[in-house]
């Protein structure tokens, strides 16, 4: 009886080892390498974009495509790792709540929507289901993916930055998504992270730098050349929430965040900083978005020529304008598509003068034309202005906005706004290149990969991926950051960079395998 | 000792199952444990199914012979570029069959057949990363067949019947790689239809010039089942009208392949050698298309392009003593895959069979029949190439690949009753 049994375990086990196996399994250890690189405890520090934010929100499933998160996952093919922890929201609606109230500029996230025929594809917010994410809530434990909304350089080195009871000063100090995971009141990002003794890190900060004074038309200062060294903590406590970050003060405060990663952690990656003027925020809406007939471009002609023929050529005689100023100001439709008129703060003001003798204009009209120029191609509009441009103020239908009503600043990104940017963009970059070089960590080369989506794109096993608003596969519904394709695209590049600073073998990803933008109509 | 029984049991005994494509060869322990070998083979009612012209050579009046096997079929799927793998937990398979016979007069012998000679069932994890060509799938059909068997000499006789199949299939998949709903879950369908019946027919010859060298043929015709207003089922749709996909019927065919059979046996003292050879005319399996009653609903053509394929089978059998019969056997399994229309729904390459069994007589009317077959199948770097993305002139062919491997374990027990 006992050879029976016998036999029977030797049978189970003869089934057993008939299962199929590979001669060299992926999943065996050794089949890639980690190399020089230790990923078993991997932090990621940034912002928005590392935190998965997309389509103007923070949900679920965009947490776990975010590149940290992608990257983990691919780690933990070439060594055993730690789990990655990310201080995952409630749902997949979106927005922030507090007090059973959503939190203004927290909104839910944007989907596809289209009209019943299939056509007219539109991002709106989800209004499915409400959000449910309560920023009083406080998770527990500690996070590898470190990623805040809306962090500029300064803010992961800030003390408060996670205190719930910021929330509610004016202006505001704290973060609501950090305040859902700061291990401590007063613990800075940058604590938190270190606390948790990364063997690996990654850091993508300084968009915000420059991105919050772009979104918002240029509204805010440059805050170029007014850092002077000393206590950085009241220096940036002077800043404006749309003001570009000093480079000088970018570099004081990113370097001694890369001093303490690099010391803690055997290895890690920096990000650099991508040209914002690349991303469909700001390449969408044309810049000559309106149409016009011939008859109703005469008649808005005939309103501009006293502006055009006596006003501009006056000033000139006057001395107060140059031959250039007048060219610039100049106001000219025609038949088919117009540039947009607007209002740059960098010309003249002219709107006392014009009130006075000869002109002698009402304070309306005179403030009307005080700055007034037609954009160039090389202004950029704000996906967020598309809805504005064109509508009438107050119903009258001489006062169109983009038209006969000059576009506030906010609504135009001025070549020389633009300037500024990318001035202070490039000098991150040049920091964020020394620091890795020093250091030596890996540098990512993010700027180089958004502008190769934004120009030629990026081949995938189904085509193409490009920076083309809604149908380009790169950029979710807020037109500033990535869907998981996106962010897999950025993983990927990630990736390249280790294996190469490292002489590791970590797989990539395919880019294919991920979802771009979400499909709903469940937006009433 | 144990090692050398392991060996046994997993390289060299056992026999073949799968015949490339859906086609599952398990119609009779006997002729299994031979390579599934018998188209020239008397041995016991397994002829209903391997030659019915055979039958009226039974020496018994009535002839049964029951049994069923157990199908340890799994696969393994890695990407070594992209670290990716997956394993199919695939439900164990039970085909079985049921052959009567009896002979009404020296000349003449009747019989009822039942056998499960199509079918397939495996299941990969949903969502795996070729989900948006299968997550799991079953087949199933059971033929069932009334056979007349006639003797026109005493070294010739003919013998056939017509043949009626009851089939399901059972197929999910994903829609595409990355559609979801809101919360993230994969949009998919499941096609579902039972019940579906169609009409086919067999007919073999058996000649023994000598009473110890048998030659036999025998053809089973192509059976074309058509799934007429079957349900489909689409789970996790997003709320959008660029996505209708709303549950529906559905109309789709799958061909069961004609298959033709030539082979000889000898028999010398207690030695029987048998050969065998197959023609599976699978190139009738050119797409499976999905054709759903809702018209806003995109019709799914997913090609496949098979070929027809050759099986080569060799048997032998030995008489220990009253009691034992051994036998073994081996074949070479061709697949009718054609290379980048590797589908992994079957995804079978050619592989090498070995198979072994015994008989005990129990008595003169009973015998038990035990039955191994193992398959081995290299493993394969191979491609889907006709799974397409993107509309109009977006549409590209986006490959799914990577290395794959197979194996198959079935061990069967059947009973032989003569009366």
């Amino acid at each position: 009886m006992k050879n029976y049994f016998n036999y029977i375990a030797v049978l189970a086990l003869g089934i057993v080892s008939c299962e199929p196996e590979f001669e060299n399994p992926v999943e065996e250890e050794g089949f890639y390498s980690n190399g020089e690189a230790d990923f078993s405890n991997y932090v990621a520090l940034g912002n928005s974009l590392t935190a998965g934010y997309a389509d103007g929100s923070l949900y679920i499933t965009g947490q776990q495509n975010s590149y940290p998160n992608i990257l983990a996952q691919q780690f933990a093919m070439v060594q055993d790792i730690e789990e990655f922890r990310q201080p995952l929201v409630n749902d997949n609606a979106g927005g922030l709540v507090l007090a059973g109230q959503t939190i203004p500029g927290f909104d839910t996230r944007f989907v596809l929507s289209f009209d019943a025929d299939g056509s007219n594809p539109s991002p709106r917010r989800y209004r499915g289901s409400q959000p449910t994410t309560d920023v009083s809530t406080k998770l527990e434990g500690a996070f590898n993916n470190m990623g805040v909304p809306g962090a500029k350089s300064y803010h992961l080195a800030f003390p408060g930055y996670g205190d719930f009871s910021g929330l509610t000063t004016q202006p505001a100090t704290a973060n609501p998504y950090f305040v859902r995971f700061a291990s401590t009141p007063t613990a800075t990002v940058l604590e938190d992270a270190l606390a948790q003794e990364p063997t690996f890190f990654s850091l993508w900060i300084g968009n915000n730098d420059v991105l919050a004074f772009a979104t918002l038309g240029g509204v805010g200062v440059d805050q170029t050349g007014t850092f002077t060294g000393a206590n950085p903590q009241e220096y940036f406590s002077n800043y404006g929430d749309n003001d570009i970050t000093d480079p000088n003060a970018f570099a004081a405060v990113y370097g001694q965040m890369v001093q303490a990663l690099a010391t803690s952690a055997s290895g890690g990656v920096l990000i650099n900083i991508p040209d914002v003027a690349s991303v469909p925020y700001f390449t969408t809406v044309p810049v000559n978005a309106i149409p016009l007939d011939s008859q109703t471009a005469t008649a808005l002609n005939a309103q501009f020529a006293a502006y055009n023929d006596q006003i501009l050529p006056g000033l000139m005689g006057l001395g107060l304008l140059s031959a250039e100023e007048v060219q610039a100001r100049r106001i000219n439709f025609t038949e088919g598509q117009n540039f947009v008129t607007l209002r740059d703060e960098s010309l003249t003001d002219i709107s006392q003068i014009i009130q006075g003798a000869p002109f002698n204009l009402d304070a309306q009209t005179a403030g009307l034309l005080g700055q007034l120029r037609q954009a160039t191609v090389g202004d950029l509009i704000p996906l967020t202005s598309s809805g504005f441009l064109g509508t009438t103020v107050g119903g009258d239908p001489m006062m169109v906005n983009g038209v006969s009503v000059p576009l506030g600043d906010q609504h135009v990104l001025t070549t020389s706004e633009q300037e500024m940017i990318a001035a202070a963009t490039q000098r991150y970059n040049e920091t964020i290149a020394a620091l890795a070089e020093a250091n030596g960590l890996g540098l990512v080369d993010a700027n180089a990969t958004l502008t190769r989506l934004a120009n030629e794109g990026i081949p995938f096993d189904a085509g193409t991926i490009t920076a083309e608003f809604v149908t380009g596969g790169a950029f979710s519904l807020d037109g500033v950051h990535l869907t998981p394709r996106g962010y897999a695209i950025i993983a990927n590049e990630i990736i390249n960079e280790i294996n190469a600073t490292y002489n590791s073998e970590v797989p990539k990803v395919n880019p294919g395998n991920y979802g771009t933008v979400t499909l709903s109509n469940d937006i009433q | 000792m144990k090692k050398i029984f392991l060996l046994v049991l997993c390289g060299l005994t056992s026999a073949a199952i799968y015949a490339g494509g859906y086609r599952v060869s398990l119609q009779g322990q006997r002729s299994l444990a031979m390579g599934h070998t018998g188209v020239a083979m008397v041995n016991n009612a397994e002829l209903a199914f391997f030659n019915p012209a055979g039958l009226v050579y039974l020496e018994n009046k009535i002839n049964v012979a029951v049994g069923a096997s157990a199908v340890f079929s799994n696969v393994i799927w890695q990407n070594e570029e992209f670290g990716q793998m997956a394993e199919t937990d695939s439900p164990v398979g039970t085909p079985f069959y049921a052959y009567f016979s009896y002979r009404a007069n020296d000349w003449l012998t009747l019989g009822l057949s039942a056998y499960t000679p199509y079918g397939s069932s495996v299941e990969w994890p949903d969502d795996w990363a070729g989900s948006h060509l299968v997550n799991n799938i079953d087949l199933q059909a059971i033929y069932i067949q009334p056979l007349a068997s006639v003797k026109i000499s005493e070294k010739l006789s003919i013998g056939g019947g017509p043949i009626y199949v009851n089939g399901s299939v059972n197929f999910n998949r994903n829609l595409n790689r990355t559609l979801t709903d809101v919360e993230g879950n994969r949009a998919n369908v499941t096609v579902d239809a039972s019940g579906v019946s169609a009409w086919g027919w067999s007919l073999g010859g058996m000649y023994s010039p000598t009473e110890n060298l048998r030659f036999g043929v025998n053809y089973r015709s192509e059976i074309i089942m058509e799934a007429e207003g079957g349900d489909a089922d689409f789970q996790n749709i997003p709320n959008s009208p660029r996505t209708p996909f709303v549950d529906t019927q559905f109309d789709a065919a799958l061909p069961l392949p004609a298959e033709l059979t030539v082979g000889a046996s000898y028999q010398f003292d207690k030695w029987t050698v048998a050969v065998d050879y197959n023609r599976n005319y699978w190139d009738v399996y050119n797409s499976l298309d999905i054709d759903f009653a809702n018209t806003t609903i995109p019709d799914s053509e997913n090609l496949r392009n098979y070929k027809n394929a050759s099986i080569y089978r060799f048997g032998l059998q030995y008489l220990a003593n009253e009691t034992f019969t051994l036998r073994a056997g081996y074949y070479f399994d061709e697949s009718p895959v054609q290379s980048g229309y590797f589908a992994p729904e079957t995804p079978r390459n050619d592989s090498n069979n070995f198979t072994g069994g015994l008989s005990i007589n129990i008595n003169d009317r009973f015998a038990i029949d035990a039955s191994f077959l193992y398959s081995r199948f290299n493993e394969i770097d191979e491609t889907y190439d006709h799974y397409t993305e993107g509309e109009g002139e977006q549409e590209v062919e986006v490959p799914f690949g990577g290395t794959f491997k197979s194996s198959a374990f079935v061990p069967g027990l059947g009973l032989t009753i003569k009366i």
